[in-house]
């Protein structure tokens, strides 16, 4: 058996349309077979509630008189990009306040706009003979803007890792707090309830497409950015009227170290066309597998702790290495559901039908990593490998003498096979002497815990770590704890500032 | 029950938490405690129907004894039930129900802070 999309549409339209949403049809299906259920339901709707840092809204802002080709726009203080022609602009999610910081971003000014507040607009311009005005300062309303058009490149993972943090350091990540020493697991997605869980396949979803975005109806674009639905990592590009939209469904946030980001309530009416679809609506979170990687490693590849299903994810705990590790997720599933259930209310209330994509997305697709030409500058290229060290049996004397005429904060402090056990800095000296004389052996005054770099790590790792624990030096070893140089954040300083030169 | 006791200088060197339990018999639990040079406070876990012995022994040897009611205050409206909060509070205040709304179980909170800056729509404060 089959049904056609006119036919489900009709049955929509007249109000008899049967409409169950994802998390219902497993049960469904169990019971009644997949053809029992194909005969019974005729649209499954899906619904997600998460973070989508990959949002924002294109604004026509209307001529001013006299005219201003605006270049360079803030709204509420956030900067919105003005590079199309003279009166519009995109307001991205992520952006931040240039007065507030991460408190309030592009998505706060997304939501005060739809929940009626009234925003600041100031622009500049050099001027020119057709737009001669060069500043601009206004109050606008929501309904005072021509267009209020949201478009977000890439929305609606198809699923996303868990993380995990195997540092000794708490982590501030997008992700969210993130405990040391894999004190938590942070998931986002909804599982069985996310719109491309249900439709693996991209059968059912591609451009054309109508859904419910942010509490109004938008439509898929089609591919997201990023997109890679090759590996299971499918994205969507959607768009929707900012007018139609509730701030019930659009709430900015702002991730404590982190930064700005909108969640965005989204859902997809899938029309049960065949046995096919059928099987793809009846997936559950025991299926949906996804792997916890470990963030304590700041770098693109990530090692996988272990992979997980959103079964276990959602019970609050997941073991890890024969311990129960307790776990947080950053979208929300009680307002997931509520958007399948808000999107099940219209299509039975026949004003949401339902469309087959215009045009497909590719699934073979799979994206790859930023090619690189320059490779970020690695320790080795600016540590000073001409480090004064000292031995742990020497005494505070020597010490002062080394740091004078090295010039130096900080001397390592090596044992007899030359491997670190310590550093000591200028002030650990001075304290010393000060209070002790210089009877005192480096090994009593030296700080044991030492934070090290290794010679191939980026400097950009370098900075982090220098910053996190308030220091000024760091040792850079080899594989054998052997110091091979000294990093400064002088130098680090220097060359970063260099970098950023335009 | 959980009371927050503010200590002044001059009765901060004696074993005032000591004392009490002695004297009581009752188990005081110490979850938390600040002190420096002028002035400390102790957050102290004591069982219910004991909180009034407790509380009037203490306020006689001068230390000031405050009940901690609704110390971690949620916002319905900024909340979206996340559950950002729910894996890095220590006390394990928050909870999900069968339907994954939340539920809080604040007596239980020690006031670390910790939930404050990980709720990503600043839902959460603590009433000082
Ligand atoms: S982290 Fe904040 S928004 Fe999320 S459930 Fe907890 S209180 Fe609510
Ligand atoms: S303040 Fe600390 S103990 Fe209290 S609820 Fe927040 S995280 Fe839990």
């Amino acid at each position: 058996m089959t049904k056609s999309i006119e036919e489900i549409n009709l049955k929509i339209r007249d109000g008899n349309a049967i409409v169950v949403t994802a998390e219902e049809m497993p049960d469904i299906v169990s019971e009644l077979g997949e053809e029992g259920a194909l005969r019974e339901v005729d649209v499954v709707t899906t619904g997600t509630f998460g973070a989508m840092c990959s949002s924002g809204a294109f604004l026509n802002f209307g001529h001013a008189d006299p005219p201003i080709r605006m270049e360079r726009i803030w709204l509420n203080d956030v900067e919105a990009y003005a590079g199309i022609a003279a009166v519009d602009a995109y307001i991205g999610a992520t952006q931040e306040s240039t007065t507030e910081g991460s408190k309030y971003g592009g998505a706060h000014v997304i939501e005060d706009l739809v929940s009626g507040r009234q925003i600041e607009l100031r622009a500049i311009s050099k001027g020119t003979d057709c737009y001669p005005r060069r500043t601009i300062t206004t109050e606008l309303l929501l309904e005072d803007l021509n267009q209020a058009v949201m478009v977000n490149p890439r929305n609606a993972y198809q699923s996303y890792n868990a993380v995990i943090n195997r540092s000794d350091r708490t982590l501030n990540t997008y992700m969210g707090m993130l405990l040391s020493n894999q004190g938590n697991i942070s998931y986002s997605g909804a599982g069985l309830l996310s719109p491309l869980a249900n439709d693996p396949t991209f059968n059912l979803i591609g451009s054309g497409v109508p859904l419910f975005l942010g509490g109004g109806e938008g439509v898929i674009v089609g591919e997201g950015t990023q997109s890679s639905p090759s590996n299971g990592f499918g994205t969507l590009m959607v768009s929707g009227d900012l007018n139609s939209m509730n701030p019930d469904y659009l709430r900015a946030a702002s991730f404590t170290g982190y930064g700005v980001s909108l969640y965005v309530g989204l859902g997809i009416a899938l029309p049960m066309l065949n046995v096919d679809t059928v099987k793809n609506c009846a997936v559950r979170d025991e299926d949906l597998i996804t792997a916890i990687v470990d963030y304590g490693t700041p770098r693109r590849d990530r090692p996988v702790v272990r992979t997980v299903s959103y079964a276990e994810l959602k019970s609050g705990h997941v073991e890890i290495d024969g311990e129960l590790v307790r776990t947080s997720s950053m979208s929300s599933y009680s307002h997931a559901r509520q958007v399948a259930h808000e999107l099940k209310s219209l299509v039975e209330a026949g004003s949401f039908t339902v469309a087959l994509p215009t045009r497909r997305i590719n699934t073979g697709k799979r994206s790859h990593p930023m090619r690189e030409t320059r490779q970020t500058p690695r320790i080795r290229e600016i540590m000073n490998p001409a480090v004064v060290t000292i031995t742990e049996d020497e005494s505070v004397k020597t010490a002062a003498r080394k740091l004078l005429k090295g010039e130096t904060n900080h001397l390592p402090v090596i044992d007899l096979q030359g491997k670190l056990v310590g550093i000591i800095t200028t002030y650990d000296v001075s304290k010393s002497v000060l209070l002790k004389g210089d009877s005192l052996k480096v090994s009593e005054i030296m700080s044991k815990k030492v934070v090290v770099v290794t010679p191939d790590e980026p400097v950009d790792v370098a900075a982090q770590r220098l910053e996190h624990h308030n220091i000024s030096a760091l040792p850079v070893v080899d594989s054998e704890f052997h110091v091979i140089g000294i990093l400064n954040a002088v130098d680090l300083g220097k060359l970063f500032s260099r970098r950023w030169q335009p | 029950m959980k009371l927050f006791l503010t200590i002044q200088r001059d009765v901060l060197k004696r074993p005032l938490i000591s004392q009490v339990v002695l004297e009581t018999g009752v188990m005081i639990n110490v979850e938390r405690a600040h002190i420096d040079s002028n002035e400390g406070w102790v957050l102290i876990d004591v069982p219910e129907n004991e909180e009034a012995r407790i509380s009037s022994r203490l306020t006689e040897l001068g230390v000031q004894v405050k009940k901690l009611e609704n110390a971690v205050v949620h916002d319905e409206h900024e909340c979206v039930e996340c559950g950002a909060c729910l894996s890095i509070c220590p006390q394990e205040v928050f909870s999900f129900d069968q339907e994954f709304h939340l539920v809080i179980k604040e007596e239980r909170c020690i006031l670390c802070g910790q939930c404050v800056c990980a709720c990503p729509h600043q839902a959460l404060s603590i009433r000082q």
